[in-house]
């Protein structure tokens, strides 16, 4: 074999190895940790049951906030336009959690409430992330928009 | 009126951008010397009204011109100045346009030193330069406009996103997009070489400086980015996999294969195809990064824009610009290929392993930074890729490359003797062993901070063993050209990078925990002391600052300050308090007051001990240095031939076998 020929042939065999390598470890890795979306509702009608762990996302329902007195342990109530969650977190909460705040709650869950490790509310009161404003709208029948004054209070 | 001479100042940038994407490349194909010369003054002329308009727009903030949309959604009386300039690119519009003001900065940059370029090679790169600029120009002033109007003028603005306001961010998105538009330079190389066909082949000698530079300025902003996000935004963190994050690692990683493949085709004429095609996905990486983090199709913290019709033509720019320079590609790039044949043991193939490694990691961040996209379009559902995915993968693929790091110097070109290459090893592993163990002690068998102590052992110490070499065997002014110290620093920061990551990573320790005042906490050696909360104020804003005291064996060795701000619309933001040293970081942040009614009480505190953490940004540094310095060799300067000399550059028999 040729040295020009021979070159090639080692180049596209290591491309060739790397990237089954690659593809084989990659979507090994995409199964382990793609998160799916879900509203309330959604998981009350059963639509997460094959997930051990999803985000739940929704509004904070008004006045659902409760702190321990004694740890960092926190429960509240997440909504959307058909159903409610009760959550349960132990952390700090982030900065813009508030009642009728949009968030998403990472974690599974545990008998009939969910059990977040992380809870995430980026954006201010008047913006909703596009993809929960899309769950929400999909998760209401007849997929109506949904505003903040329409949710269960 | 001023905002609308900014206006009438981008309208006439954008024509003479039109005439130097144009006319030169007209020019150079058909070898019209005067339509070729009307690149630079076109460039210059550019550059000139982009930089007004950029002025405007300054001025307009520091005027508190709130007549201006852009300057009343983004700024406030209460704003101060140097938060106000740098609210300029603290959002969608501003940013686009310090897009452009920089891409003329290089342009004319290169314009001024790139005198000895054959001329029709210079004027397709400044060509090609002059269209990227009438891309964007054409974006700004047709979708997003900072010099809309908004009347009536209201009497106060609004204000610049609180989590903005913080020194890094009036450096950190400059530096950053330095390095972005800093890949149009080696891009425009690379598609006037694909147009000149055969002819320049020097052109790689050329570029190579530009992209040095480019990478390293890409380096710092993100350093810069990470440090603003562990000090301001993460609680901590210093990497989240954020897309935005990966929109600037992404072109950081091919930009890394790109400068290696670069010295490979530079200096033996190989892999000269895979060079070019490295330069177009760097670039148009880049571009996808700039979109991608401004055009709002991923949520995140960094999005801001969300129009349709800025969308629309961000795929349509993205399809010309990318299609474009693929489609040039598959026609003209048989007519660069060639090149020296390499052995499999030579510097050659390391070279090439490294650059499949970065390359597939590039691949794999964009795939999980645009799964949520694909998954959207395919109805999988509302999709996202956790960061374990992101924490899974990239080390395993950076493995290959940190094993093989300290044979790349050692081996020589084309083909190479193993027997020097067993020495090295046997020193590097020793080296590692003997530190591993060492650590073992030290840090009661955590696993991955001795795997971090051994693999910052391995790369260093190979790194100064070829130090140590050239130190022996070269005489004095010839040891250390600029271009293999660069090399030599950027790989010794890779070392302090990983005893930074490593280290910090498995030795943290965090505590999230509700404190009275006057309780103390104990993490590691460290005992903290909550001593209450009370009231403060800035200059636009309010905030409960607590005092945090940290005694080590019963000595006190800082007082802490960690604030809750609230800006004037209402948003909240967690300054953290942090007592920095060289192998500890020490990093404390107020949560929430555990009864909003008694500020006085309990508070939710995040306590971190977080040894060597500072490394990692120092790793960067050093890589950073790496690329100004390696950018700055002489040989880039002084020996740039004549288009018509060799493939192969000038290079004396000992340099390249070193």
């Amino acid at each position: 074999m040729n040295p020009t020929r021979k070159r090639r042939l080692i180049i596209v065999l290591l491309v060739l190895a790397a990237a089954v390598v690659a593809v084989g470890l990659t979507v090994f890795a995409l199964q382990q940790n793609m998160n799916y979306l879900f509203t309330p509702s959604q998981v009350r009608s059963g639509q997460a049951e094959a997930y051990k762990t999803f985000r739940l996302g929704g509004m904070v329902k008004a006045g659902s906030i409760q702190r321990s007195g004694k740890s960092l342990q926190v429960g509240f109530t997440v909504v959307d336009a058909d159903g409610a969650m009760p959550v349960e977190y132990t952390g700090i909460l982030p900065d813009l959690f508030r009642d009728n705040q949009s968030v998403i709650a990472t974690g599974h869950m545990d008998g009939d409430h969910f059990v977040a490790t992380e809870v995430l509310a980026k954006h201010d009161e008047t913006y909703m992330p596009k993809e929960l404003k899309d769950a929400m709208e999909k998760a209401h029948h007849g997929g109506k928009a949904v505003a903040a004054s329409g949710m269960p209070q | 009126m001023t905002p609308e001479l900014g206006q009438l100042a981008l309208i006439l940038a954008m024509l003479l951008a039109l005439a130097q994407g144009v006319l030169p490349l007209v020019g150079a194909w058909r070898g019209n010397r005067a339509l070729m010369a009307v690149a630079r003054p076109a460039a210059a002329g550019q550059a000139v009204f982009v930089a007004m308009a950029f002025g405007l727009l300054v001025w307009a903030f520091l005027r508190f011109d709130f007549s201006v949309q852009y300057v009343a959604d983004n700024s406030n009386l209460a704003l101060p100045w140097y938060y106000r300039i740098a609210a300029v690119w603290g959002a969608h519009e501003g940013s686009m346009l310090l897009w452009v003001l920089i891409l003329n900065v290089w342009t004319v940059a290169l314009a001024a030193f790139s005198r000895q370029l054959p001329e029709a090679f210079l004027a397709r790169v400044l060509g090609v330069l002059g269209i990227v600029a009438v891309g964007f120009l054409a974006f700004i002033i047709f979708t997003s406009n900072p010099f809309a109007r908004l009347l009536p003028m209201p009497p106060d603005g609004g204000d610049l996103n609180p989590v903005l306001q913080d020194p890094g961010m009036t450096f950190h998105p400059p530096v950053l997009y330095m390095g972005y538009v800093g890949f149009s330079v080696a891009f425009a190389f690379s598609i006037a070489a694909l147009l000149g066909g055969s002819l320049e082949q020097g052109w790689v000698r050329w570029a190579r400086p530009w992209t040095n530079a480019a990478w390293a300025f890409l380096t710092c902003g993100i350093v810069a980015g990470s440090w603003w996000a562990y000090a301001e935004l993460g609680w901590g963190g210093w990497w989240f996999w954020d897309p935005v994050e990966n929109a600037s690692f992404m072109p950081w990683l091919v930009g890394v294969a790109l400068i290696h493949a670069q010295a490979v085709t530079e200096k033996r004429g190989s892999l000269r195809a895979w060079t070019i095609l490295l330069s177009i996905f760097a670039f148009s990486l880049s571009l996808l990064g700039t979109f991608l983090v401004r055009s709002g199709v991923l949520t995140s913290v960094h999005a801001f824009a969300s129009d349709p019709r800025r969308g629309l033509y961000i795929l349509a720019f993205l399809a010309i610009v990318i299609g474009g320079s693929l489609l040039l590609y598959a026609v003209r790039a048989p007519k660069v290929a060639g090149g020296k044949a390499f052995a499999l043991l030579s510097r050659e193939t390391v070279i090439l392993i490294a650059n499949l490694m970065f390359t597939v990691a590039a691949a794999m961040v964009l795939l999980g930074t645009l799964f949520p996209l694909i998954g959207d379009a395919l109805h999988l559902g509302k999709i996202s890729v956790g960061p374990p995915y992101f924490g899974f993968l990239f080390p395993l693929l950076m493995l290959p490359v940190v094993l093989l790091l300290p044979f790349g110097p050692f081996l020589r070109w084309g083909k190479s003797e193993a027997g020097p290459l067993k020495s090295v090893l046997l020193r590097v592993t020793v080296a590692a062993v003997a530190c591993a163990i060492v650590a073992a002690f030290f840090v009661q068998g955590q696993a991955r901070a001795i795997a971090g102590v051994a693999a910052a052992v391995w790369s260093g110490v190979g790194t100064l063993l070829y130090v140590y070499k050239r130190w022996r065997e070269m005489p004095r002014g010839r040891r250390y050209p600029a271009e293999m110290a660069g090399m030599l620093l950027a790989h010794f920061g890779l070392g302090v990078f990983l005893v930074g990551v490593l280290l910090s990573e498995s030795l943290s320790v965090t505590r999230d925990v509700r404190m009275a005042p006057g309780d103390t906490q104990t993490v590691g050696t460290y005992t903290f002391r909550f001593d209450g909360v009370h009231a403060t104020r800035g200059p636009n804003w309010h905030a409960e600052q607590g005092t945090v005291t940290v005694l080590q064996d019963g000595r006190t060795i800082d007082v802490m300050h960690p604030q809750k701000r609230t800006y004037p619309r209402g948003q909240v933001q967690t300054e953290s308090a942090i007592d920095p040293g060289v192998t500890r970081d020490l990093y404390v942040a107020l949560g929430e007051p555990m009864d909003p009614n008694n500020l006085e009480g309990a508070w939710a505190l995040r306590l971190y001990a977080k040894p060597f953490v500072r490394w990692i940004w120092g790793g960067g540094l050093f890589m950073m240095l790496g690329g100004f310095v390696a950018a700055a060799d002489r040989r880039f300067r002084a020996g740039r031939a004549p288009a018509k000399v060799a493939v192969e550059p000038v290079l004396p028999a000992k340099e390249s076998r070193a």
